[in-house]
């Protein structure tokens, strides 16, 4: 788990050009500062990283880190 | 692979080929598509170590994804798009068949969808990318006879302008040169009357060079144009002036 943890905010932390430390409750457009870009781009990453594939309608409803990382921890 | 990989659609012969020597001259390794495995080794002749032939059908989508995929693999996510393959089927719109129609928009316009759509994930990697659709100028003018091929070219257009929009944040730019009457097998069909009534409104006099299209797309190509982005370029000797 903690090593889903890390994979995902390394790939947030790539993706959105993010520094500090990254919460888990942080939103990715309203915390983070993406546009509607970086998600796109941030699903895509998130799908080659754990080779699985993210519908868009399930991709649409991971706004956050930790919504990230449940989702990889339960359907990658 | 240091150089840069530009991948041109339809480079067999015509503007096509006009452009992936233009622009191997200015650096890029070429990938050339054609339709044929034949056009595909002509190609790989022509381009020698700067380049490389492929066969592609950009009507097809299993047979983009698989050369794209083959080019990434190969020789490095490309940069430089230039959307050119196209085809025409002539006919007045009252004996126009549903797929004259649909044959058409699918080479010329959906292909163009497809294409940009598979290069944007590497441009966006990459944070820079170059795509140029080959419109034509009855795109924008009309022309009797080619509902369906000036609505695929127009199409084009409206494209390039909304995929600007989308993508210019990541530094890609999406641009479209419109040819003219281009002296190359699609306008050697044409007859004689046609050329002459044509030559009377073009303000230069003669057909273009298919080098000369080629030009305008290796400036859209080339650092020099990066804050160029949805516009059309029309090369035309003058036929219309926007």
């Amino acid at each position: 788990m903690s090593n889903v943890e890390e994979r995902v905010k390394k790939i947030v932390a790539e993706q959105l050009g993010v520094k500090e430390d990254i919460a888990n409750d942080a939103s990715f457009v309203d915390d983070l500062g993406a546009d509607s870009l970086d998600t796109v781009e941030l699903v895509m990453a998130l799908e080659e990283e754990f080779e699985c594939e993210i519908p868009d309608d399930e991709a649409e409803k991971i706004t956050t880190v930790q919504q990230a990382i449940d989702y990889v921890a339960k359907n990658a | 692979m240091t150089k840069p990989v530009a991948l041109v659609t339809g480079a067999s012969r015509g503007i096509g080929k006009a452009i992936a020597e233009k622009l191997a001259v200015d650096g890029f390794f070429v990938v050339g598509t054609a339709t044929t495995d034949s056009g595909a080794e002509a190609i790989s002749a022509y381009l020698a170590e700067n380049g490389k032939g492929l066969k592609l059908n950009v009507a097809d989508a299993e047979s983009v994804e698989t050369v794209i995929k083959a080019v990434n693999d190969s020789f490095g996510a490309p940069t430089v798009l230039v959307n050119n393959a196209g085809v025409t089927r002539d006919n007045l719109l009252m004996r126009m068949k549903d797929d004259e129609w649909d044959d058409i928009i699918n080479t010329n316009l959906t292909s163009v969808f497809r294409m940009s759509k598979a290069v944007l994930r590497g441009m966006m990697k990459a944070k820079t990318g170059r795509i140029i659709n080959i419109s034509s100028v009855v795109g924008a003018t009309g022309n009797a006879g080619q509902a369906n091929y000036a609505a695929a070219k127009a199409g084009m257009i409206g494209f390039a302008k909304s995929m600007a929009k989308e993508v210019g944040s990541r530094n890609i730019t999406i641009n479209t040169v419109a040819p003219g009457f281009i002296d190359t097998d699609m306008t050697k069909e044409l007859s004689n009357d046609i050329k002459e009534s044509l030559l009377a409104s073009i303000p230069l006099s003669r057909l273009g060079a298919a080098n000369e299209v080629a030009h305008a797309v290796a400036f859209l190509a080339s650092e020099g144009a990066a804050y160029i982005t949805g516009e059309t370029l029309h090369v035309n000797g003058g036929l219309f002036m926007p």
